[in-house]
């Protein structure tokens, strides 16, 4: 039962790591009709830049507003100078150059801050666990990326149903032309967007420093995560994005988890950890396959 | 489409004959170590070329392709280590090191795999095709990755390259040579293809899916069996590189592979014969020969691609053809948007 308990709450702070990468990516192919590869070099991007902040100066506070920061700013600049010319092309184009960028920004990291991956401490504000129900203690720095994520969330919710940024990303999302055609500066709001989504991505990105090692490849392991979120969720849709991440982060957590026990009990032996290790890796895919298949847009399509 | 198929064939056949004299040139030249790097972008041909089946001429942007790719080659692998042992695979299947066994074998594992997740993938379109590929090829990853009996994450080295008559594979002349007769054989083989009534209504639903619909013909049979076939030539890829290189791992079917290989595709030309062989060219030439500059290669190679895909005028393949009288006026970035038109902004 405490098992349980701390494999449901590990289950939701993945899944709220995962909604701050996936609420980036399906906003910018909502609105602009782009898939991003280089989303996950975006929050390895913020967890450099929030690790070595961190290692010179021992301010969680500077290290969470750089990487934030240096994310966004890739992000921006990586919108400038490459995805602008992208919006009007085919999927195949848009795929190969992020590709290209993904094997750029790995590499130039790489160059930069070695192969040898960094570990974080965590901000000595949040050490510690808390006792949840007497008898389970559970750290207070994954609790606390719990509230993050949920704060971003109801924030973004806010900004997309409540202000006048959000009427447009959510119109861009359902006819691009028309709010063209009325006369918003498209250009000037894809900008915004792709920088929100990059400083989602950077705060993921730092956030994830002390659980997770800080490494090159790091990215890439979470981008197709997310591509399964943004797909089960319904590609477009901020809502459907966090239905999706906390689905695959529980499904994941929890496969991981409680099969190697299951199998065990079944084949025996240790090929059984290794298969179960191999069978939960699978299981979000098998996740996505079963909802696709059902639902072809996903749970909450956005353009339905 | 092209005007003169004879010349074309011709052309081609003079291309092999020089292909084919390689070795010989490696050995007058003193540099050995250029074969197995030829018998590599060969492979990587095959791979690349049927590749191309679907996504150049079908318009299917497949992101598992790798997942083919690596089901041959780990049927070469997994036949093998079932040979010394002499315990059957599954209590079934005896291994095997003869070629003329496992390579039938790699292909219809491949064609099977491919049939599978084509049914499946084919029900989707657009992005979630791509996406849903990319899941399928990953969760075959995974599940090798995780197959502690054939070497999990480390792979499965295969000591000695199988058998083929008289023919000793050890040899890298004669891998080379093999890996080319199957290279002209797979192209040969969809030239015709991409020419018959099936590669034509294949080219229709690139173009118009909706008006092949109107015309009568149901489109997802004919995607799903270009689908097994491009499976197919995929895992004879994978079946041969496994041979040449004496090793097989989930690299293989890692979903880098298949970004690679559609990279290929792209870099030597869409939609057309040799193209995809000579993108397999370039990216191999560029990855050794950037390596030899720097370990960090792939800084180089990552803009380089960006470059390509914004400004490429239709790959290498059409450094190599007579330009049409004028491209599309005006049309932003020239050649491969127009070929490529087919590709909405929705999926």
């Amino acid at each position: 039962m405490a098992l349980l308990l701390e494999q449901l709450l590990n289950g939701l702070q993945l899944g709220v790591m995962l909604f701050l990468l996936a609420a980036g990516l399906t906003l910018v192919f909502g609105i602009m009709g782009v898939i991003n590869l280089a989303q996950g070099s975006l929050y390895m991007v913020g967890a450099f830049a929030g690790a070595a902040l961190a290692a010179r100066t021992g301010s969680a506070t500077l290290s969470l507003l750089g990487g934030i920061a240096a994310a966004a700013a890739v992000g921006m600049a990586m919108e400038l100078a490459v995805l602008r010319r992208l919006y009007r092309r085919g999927h195949l184009d848009q795929v190969l150059a992020t590709f290209g960028m993904i094997l750029f920004l790995n590499q130039a990291m790489t160059m930069l801050a070695g192969r040898q991956p960094l570990f974080v401490a965590v901000p000595p504000a949040l050490e510690g666990a808390v006792e949840i129900i007497p008898g389970v203690p559970y750290p207070v720095y994954r609790l606390a990326i719990i509230a993050v994520g949920i704060l971003v969330a109801a924030g973004l919710w806010l900004l997309i149903q409540r202000t006048r940024l959000g009427m447009l990303v959510r119109a861009g999302a359902t006819n691009r032309e028309m709010v063209r055609a009325l006369g918003v500066d498209i250009r000037l709001l894809y900008t915004l967007v792709f920088g929100l989504g990059a400083l989602l991505a950077g705060l993921a990105g730092v956030m994830a420093g002390p659980v997770f090692s800080v490494q090159v490849g790091m990215g890439e392991q979470i981008l197709i995560t997310t591509f399964v979120v943004v797909v089960i969720g319904g590609i477009g849709s901020v809502r459907g994005a966090f239905a999706g991440a906390m689905l695959v982060g529980l499904v994941d957590t929890l496969l991981r988890a409680f099969l190697p026990d299951l199998l065990r009990g079944a084949i025996g032996g240790p090929d059984a950890d290794a298969l179960a290790g191999g069978l939960a890796s699978m299981g979000i895919y098998l996740l996505m396959a079963i909802v696709l298949l059902v639902r072809p847009r996903g749970l909450f399509p956005a353009h339905a | 489409m092209r005007e003169h198929p004879a010349r074309e064939r011709a052309a081609l056949l003079l291309l092999l004959a020089a292909a084919a004299l390689l070795p010989f040139l490696a050995t007058a030249l003193g540099s050995p170590a250029t074969v197995p790097l030829a018998s590599r972008i060969v492979i990587y041909g095959i791979a690349a070329a049927s590749l191309n089946l679907i996504l150049g001429h079908g318009g299917l942007v497949s992101f598992g392709h790798a997942a083919f790719y690596g089901l041959g080659g780990y049927t070469v692998g997994i036949l093998y280590a079932h040979l010394a042992p002499g315990d059957p695979f599954l209590g079934l299947i005896p291994g095997s090191n003869q070629l003329a066994v496992t390579l039938p074998a790699a292909l219809l594992v491949g064609g099977l795999g491919a049939a599978a997740i084509g049914a499946l993938s084919l029900r989707t379109s657009g992005v979630q095709f791509i996406m849903i590929t990319l899941a399928f090829a990953q969760m075959l990853y995974f599940l090798f990755a995780s197959l502690s009996a054939y070497g999990g994450d480390d792979g499965l080295s295969v000591r000695r390259p199988n058998l083929l008559g008289p023919l000793n594979l050890r040899d890298p002349a004669t891998m080379y040579w093999v890996a080319l007769g199957a290279l002209a054989l797979w192209l040969a083989f969809q030239r015709r293809l991409v020419r018959s009534r099936f590669g034509r209504v294949l080219e229709g639903i690139r173009q118009n899916e909706a008006r092949v619909v109107a015309s009568g013909i149901r489109p997802y049979p004919y995607k799903l069996a270009a689908f097994v076939i491009a499976g197919m030539g995929a895992a004879l890829a994978g079946a041969l590189m496994v041979n040449a290189m004496r090793f097989v791992s989930p690299d293989m079917l890692h979903w880098t592979k298949s970004g690679e290989l559609m990279v290929m595709v792209i870099l030597g030309g869409i939609g057309t014969l040799l193209g995809p062989v000579l993108g397999a060219l370039a990216l191999v030439v560029l990855e050794t020969g950037l390596t030899a500059l720097t370990e960090n290669w792939q800084v180089v190679l990552g803009p380089i691609l960006v470059v390509v895909v914004l400004f490429s005028q239709g790959g290498l393949a059409a450094l190599f053809r007579r330009r049409p009288a004028s491209d599309a006026p005006g049309a932003a970035g020239g050649r491969l948007p127009r070929l490529l038109s087919w590709r909405r902004r929705h999926g």
